[in-house]
């Protein structure tokens, strides 16, 4: 290009010539910038969800009391925590220092003393959702207590009011008829019902629903227990937790568990009954994971297994799904609010955090203090609350995105209620403890199998029509046909992929049969063309000039299209006895789909087939003309010509075509969110759909609240996407870069 | 046959074959996409049928044929569908649009041609255009004028009755978006301006009263137009028609609901054109009605202009910088091949993912930033932190930046080196040369680039789906209040409307005309931006050959 040099000495018009050239350069290279902001953006959102937990300690104080205490807890903002102890009482207590109100942490705020008749036996505590904690009494008698935050906003400044909620009346209910002192106590709730089962001294097992009924006289709820017992328990019972849906108990004696179905406590039934110890161990503790449809079983030997239900050949069966390996024996187990997180707490002080669905270790180390009698996990899972010997300890914990590994993205997982480990993406429900599945593998196959299908569809007549037009089509011709190909570029692809679904994938079910005929058909008609024209009188062969096959071959090939889909209706009549779905279904035993990978093979390949014939047919018209016309007159036929020199030479402008059009299919999002039912399925079959990476983010992302896990994996996919897609292109711009150079040397 | 086959020849005829599938499956579907889409302004006869179904009985069907297709009875069969006996292997049904969907229970009725013992097509059958529960189809009985039937001809009657009821819709339209429109607006800026003052702690008793009377202003003056409206409204209610629809019964239509009545099988040839024009007008200038399946695509086609034109100004400066700084600064060096490798990417990556960036990036970071700097008074309520125009047109800014940048260095490379060189012998700087001789002479290949990048940005939906477009925009992002321009605000799309409209609403079956008519609509506008761009793009090569020679 020209040079730099000027003429002129006028020093402002160099200055304004230096500016110009400083400015256009820094525009030049915000290009490059746009490009490394995507990707470093998108790396930036995705990079969190790959941090370990952490956990890290803050606020230490104690607490002016005597008694026990019995269970801890606190309130979903990390400020107020309480503590039931065995004098009937609760305490609320400052967790952190709070500038707004100058609160210390550990300072009293609120105490209370419950009502009792009775001495206190048992304690137990609900799933941490429902945050009950009842009291069981030697007498057969249960309170039921749920420490609860009123929120006010005086002066601008939002303050919270401990309280207690007494849930079933402030007087204790009576449990067991005979009176006896209750051993073992589990409490649940679901809507309405609250559930109790209760071990008494004298070693019955009972089971009892509270009903609440209104008092006409006094406008009070009046609550009474409509107990059941169930037979041959066993002696010894060391946990009991009622499943938080109400319709299980599970009661753990040494290393038995027994199951016991309470739907109806009229007629409760053992459905299971099973060791869980690990190998060589033996259990020492028993919780349910949020939800309640898992049971986690801690041994002495560290080992904490996961068991759930699933449906197998007999029916409903317990299994165990995964083990955990903490190194030291434990001793609580402490589930998360709503997470399928779970905290261990070990005889030695050791501290283990860990994620069932995503199978990860994500936190494991021993706490400055050795033994940890109580530990309660903040409602938002950002803190935990310790009681040591020493005191109370304040913990932070980050563990924002513990259901994302490795494992959990790309590797098969088992998740609760499956009958065995699988690939699923099924990211929300309408449930918070709902486990979320977060396998990019189905929807990556997805995105692949709509890509393979668009390129088997694309490649052959892209590369075909390209040669053609490059090589063989007369230069008049060529000047109109080129662009009339290259304008479907242009044709927006909401419009193909409204074609595709609502006109394309109805005709498609209808005329099957005619579809695979004009497939089989085609190819032949074209060849029995070429050779009648071959055989036609030299006359009419002149009327036609060279290089027009393409225009004679038009009205055939549309008159046989025609031909094939009106008799696809006899055919089908012919061979499938009228109904080519339903022998689809039932003969072949292949499941068919309206919008279908043969539907989106033909779309996608549609908008596939402008990008690689455009660069295929430059490629080709390009390959410098000396060295097919030496082919020719050495004697090679035009096709030899074509296959031995023209396409060898611009195979590297032909793989990267291919590669061009497979980053555009991969990368393709309207044609198969429209064209497909985005069902995220593993499956070869070209009558079923798929969902790809690109369909996901465009149905999912638009409702995935930001910063959640969910969001950060779609931007995952996204980054995926971004990578693939840079390295189609970017090889395939390095290969026509070092052709061109190649041409031009030539 | 053998030497043929050795010659090479079947094999070239199959690769003129796929040039020809090429060409008809291209040609075939902007004709199938044209014609679809044009068939839908043009009145269809309505066909009253006398239908006939074994073990139910006789009944009258008035309606459109709206599909026809040739099935075996062996299928139906299967689906426990009963037959006449005397039904071949083939039996042709017809997908009958019959409207008056709040008396029936589908308004689409397939019907076995087997079924039909007549079908006529009388001159009196009427067709109403309704705004609620799409169209009525029946026979108008009588025309009831302010209580009053109407003596004389009805269908005259009715037709200036229909006229006198659009006219006072449109009023109570205009009233209720200008003047009662801006009155809210006003008041929710007053709020917020109230919110201002109490963040910054300024809120004076004398304000408040300030603010107090004023609002109360404004409430009186809304009051008034709100009465204004109201009268409008009840005026409009005054007349209706009672019709006598495919059941026999009398069906009373108020005339406020209804927005034209036709003939169409009164219609001659040019009665027909004249609708048929009258139809594709009132398609481009209305708003949507019945969660956009019906009406008109007026607030998609502006909403895409406007976001269109907008992405315009902001990528034109930034490619064609780019263009230049490649084309006449950048030496040959690592940094400009990564430069190209730059564009090539920006044009390659899939077009969802510079809508999750600019979700992620514009909207949450940027748009979140201008919020809590400028206008925290209506947080939490989002201002910019959330999609919108603005977003929608820099992020599609970035898609489409290759695009102007590829065509304006095409057109710089055309530009010969002797008449750069003949600038900088005189005297004038690299800068002046650029400005004065090269800008000029590549202007038309970056409107090229930018007539490209518009067509590009007028048919991608997927990013906008994340960053800004909505199904149903209740305000445009143009109106005569202050500021005028709303960037902040959510608008429609045409590219869009046809996912929307053809997927997410749910009567699929009556929307599919209207999704093909805008798809018609879309599909011309891009298909003549590219000609156009074509166009001058292949003037331009023209003129510069003679150039060089």
């Amino acid at each position: 290009m020209s040079s730099d040099f000027t003429l002129t000495s006028d020093t402002s018009r160099k200055v304004k010539d230096q500016l110009a050239r400083y400015s256009v350069t820094t525009g030049g290279l915000l290009v490059l910038v746009a490009l490394l902001l995507i990707f470093f953006y998108l790396l930036y959102v995705v990079e969190p969800i790959f941090h370990p937990a952490e956990v890290k300690a803050k606020d230490q104080f104690t607490l002016p009391q005597t008694a026990n205490t019995l269970a801890i807890g606190m309130e979903e903002q990390t400020e107020i925590g309480y503590a039931f102890s065995d004098d009937i009482a609760v305490t609320f207590f400052n967790l952190r220092h709070i500038e707004q109100t100058s609160q210390t942490p550990g300072k009293v705020l609120h105490q209370q003393q419950f009502e009792h008749s009775g001495e206190l036996s048992s304690f137990a505590q609900s799933s941490s959702v429902q945050r009950l904690f009842a009291y069981g009494f030697d007498n057969g008698e249960v309170l039921i207590v749920r420490p609860q935050f009123a929120v006010s906003f005086p002066n601008d400044i939002r303050q919270l009011v401990p309280e207690i909620n007494f849930v079933a009346g402030e007087q204790a209910i009576e449990i067991d008829s005979e009176g006896e002192a209750l051993s073992q106590l589990a409490i649940e709730k679901s809507s309405d019902t609250i559930a109790i089962a209760a071990h008494t001294a004298d070693g019955r097992l009972l089971i009892s629903h509270l009903l609440g009924e209104e008092n006409f006289m006094t406008d009070e709820i009046e609550w009474s227990a409509q107990t059941a017992e169930i037979d041959d328990a066993p002696e010894q019972i060391d946990t009991l937790k009622i499943s938080s849906n109400l319709a299980y108990l599970f009661l753990q004696s040494g290393n038995q568990l027994y199951i016991y179905n309470i739907r109806d406590i009229d007629e409760v039934e053992l459905t299971q009954q099973m060791a869980v110890n690990a190998q060589d161990a033996n259990v020492t503790t028993m919780n349910l994971l949020s939800g309640g449809s898992s049971v986690m079983v801690g041994n002495d030997n560290g080992v904490i297994s996961q068991w759930f239900e699933i449906r197998a050949d007999g029916g409903r069966t317990f299994v165990n799904a995964r083990e955990f390996k903490s190194g030291h024996a434990i001793e609580q187990i402490v589930p998360e609010f709503y997470r399928k997180s779970f905290f261990t707490v070990s005889k030695n002080g050791h501290l283990g955090i860990y994620f069932t669905t995503s199978d990860a270790t994500l936190f494991d180390e021993k706490l400055k203090s050795k033994s940890i009698s109580h530990i309660a996990i903040a409602p938002r899972s950002n803190a935990a609350l310790v009681q040591t010997a020493e005191g109370m300890q304040l913990y932070e914990v980050k563990n924002e995105h513990p259901e994302v590994t490795w494992k959990a993205l790309w590797q098969e997982v088992w998740y609760e209620g499956y009958p065995e480990p699988s690939y699923t993406w099924q990211s929300t429900s309408a449930d918070d403890d709902f486990e979320s599945k977060f396998s990019l593998v189905p929807i990556a196959f997805g995105t692949i199998k709509a890509a393979f299908y668009a390129m088997l569809f694309a490649v052959p007549i892209a590369l075909a029509s390209a040669i053609y037009t490059a090589y063989f089509m007369s230069s008049g011709l060529r000047k109109t046909v080129k662009p009339t190909i290259e304008i479907m570029e242009a044709l927006p692809t909401v419009i193909l992929g409204f074609l595709a679904g609502l006109w394309l994938a109805p005709i498609i079910e209808d005329n099957l049969p005619g579809i695979v005929l004009l497939l089989i058909v085609l190819p032949v008609t074209i060849i029995t063309t070429a050779f009648a024209w071959h055989k036609a009188p030299k006359q009419w062969r002149q009327k036609i000039p060279e290089g027009w096959d393409s225009i004679v071959l038009i009205p055939i090939i549309l008159f046989v299209s025609y031909l094939a889909f009106s008799f696809s209706n006899e055919l089908e009549i012919l061979l499938f006895d009228g109904n080519t779905r339903g022998f689809l279904t039932n003969e072949l035993g292949i499941s068919f789909d309206q919008r279908n990978s043969l539907v989106v093979g033909i779309a996608m390949g549609f908008a596939v087939i402008p990008t690689i014939f455009s660069i295929a047919e430059d490629a080709i018209f390009s390959v410098p003309k000396h060295l097919s016309n030496g082919s020719l007159a050495l004697g090679a036929t035009s096709w030899q010509t074509l296959v031995r020199v023209v396409l060898l030479t611009a195979s590297p402008g032909i793989f990267s075509a291919v590669m061009m059009g497979l980053g555009r299919a991969v990368g393709e999002t309207m044609i198969v969110l429209m064209a497909t039912g985005n069902t995220p399925i593993m499956d070869w079959n070209i009558f079923e759909g798929m969902r790809t990476l690109s369909a996901n983010i465009a149905v999912e992302m638009p409702e995935s609240e930001v910063g959640s896990s969910h969001y950060r994996i779609l931007f995952l996919a996204a980054f995926v996407l971004f990578i693939f897609t840079f390295m189609f292109n970017t090889v395939a711009e390095f290969v026509r870069q070092r052709l061109r150079e190649k041409y031009s040397s030539l | 046959m053998k030497n043929w086959f050795k010659s090479g020849s079947p094999w070239i005829w199959m690769t003129a074959g796929a040039v020809s599938i090429s060409l008809i499956s291209v040609l075939g579907l902007l004709l199938m996409i044209a014609w679809k889409g044009l068939i839908y302004f043009w009145p269809s006869s309505i066909y009253e049928f006398e239908i006939h179904q074994p073990g139910i009985g006789n009944s009258t069907l008035i309606g459109e044929i709206y599909d026809k297709e040739s099935i075996p009875s062996k299928r139906l069969t299967d689906q426990g569908i009963i037959l006449t006996e005397h039904t071949g292997e083939f039996v042709t049904r017809y997908l009958i649009k019959t409207g008056n969907r709040e008396f029936v229970d589908l308004d689409f009725r397939w019907v076995l041609e087997t079924n039909i013992l007549s079908r006529t097509e009388p001159a009196e059958l009427a067709l109403f255009e309704r705004s609620k529960n799409g169209n009525f189809y029946g026979y108008v009985e009588s025309v009831n004028e302010d209580g009053n039937p109407v003596k004389g001809d009805k269908n005259a009657a009715l037709a200036r009755l229909i006229d006198r009821s659009s006219e006072l819709a449109d009023d109570a339209l205009s009233l209720q978006n200008s003047e009662i429109g801006s009155i809210n607006y006003e008041l929710e800026r007053q709020r917020l301006a109230q919110r201002a003052l109490v963040l910054q702690g300024n809120l004076t008793d004398d304000k408040i009263a300030q603010f107090k009377q004023s609002k109360l202003t404004l409430q009186q003056e809304y009051q008034v137009f709100e009465d204004e409206l109201f009268g409008i409204r009840k005026q409009a209610r005054r007349d209706h028609v009672v019709v006598r629809d495919m059941r026999g019964e009398m069906v009373k239509l108020p005339l406020n609901q209804v927005l034209d009545v036709t003939f169409p099988n009164d219609m001659n040839i040019f009665n027909k054109m004249a609708h048929f024009v009258k139809q594709l007008y009132k398609f481009i200038s209305d708003d949507p009605r019945e969660a956009n399946t019906e009406g008109g695509v007026f607030p998609a086609i502006f909403g895409t202009v406007f976001m269109v034109m907008l992405m315009a100004v902001i990528v034109t400066p930034f490619g064609v910088v780019a263009a230049i700084y490649l084309h006449e600064y950048a030496k040959k060096g690592p940094v400009t091949k990564m430069l190209r490798i730059a564009v090539i990417n920006l044009a390659g990556v899939p077009s969802i993912v510079y809508g999750v960036f600019g979700l992620g990036f514009f909207v949450y970071i940027l748009g979140g930033s201008i919020d809590s700097l400028f206008y925290p008074e209506a947080l939490p309520g989002p201002t910019f932190g959330t999609p919108g125009v603005l977003w929608s047109a820099i992020t599609l800014a970035i898609l489409t930046l290759p695009v102007v940048i590829v065509s304006t260095e095409e057109g710089l490379s055309r530009i010969p080196s002797t008449v750069r060189q003949g600038s900088l012998a005189l005297g004038a700087t690299k800068a002046e040369t650029l400005w004065r001789i090269v800008i000029p002479m590549a202007s038309p290949a970056i409107m090229t680039g930018l007539i490209l990048a518009v067509a590009r940005a007028a048919g991608e939906v997927a990013p906008l789906m994340l960053v800004g477009v909505v199904k149903s925009a209740p305000m445009l992002p143009l109106d005569g209040n202050f500021p005028f321009f709303h960037l902040e605000r959510k608008f429609m799309h045409l590219g869009f409307h046809i996912y929307d409209v053809g997927f997410q609403s749910p009567n699929v079956e009556a929307a599919r005309p209207l999704v093909f008519a805008t798809a018609f609509l879309l599909v011309t506008v891009i298909i003549g931006l590219n000609i156009t761009a074509i166009g001058i793009r292949n003037h331009l090569r023209e003129k510069f050959r003679s150039l060089e020679h």
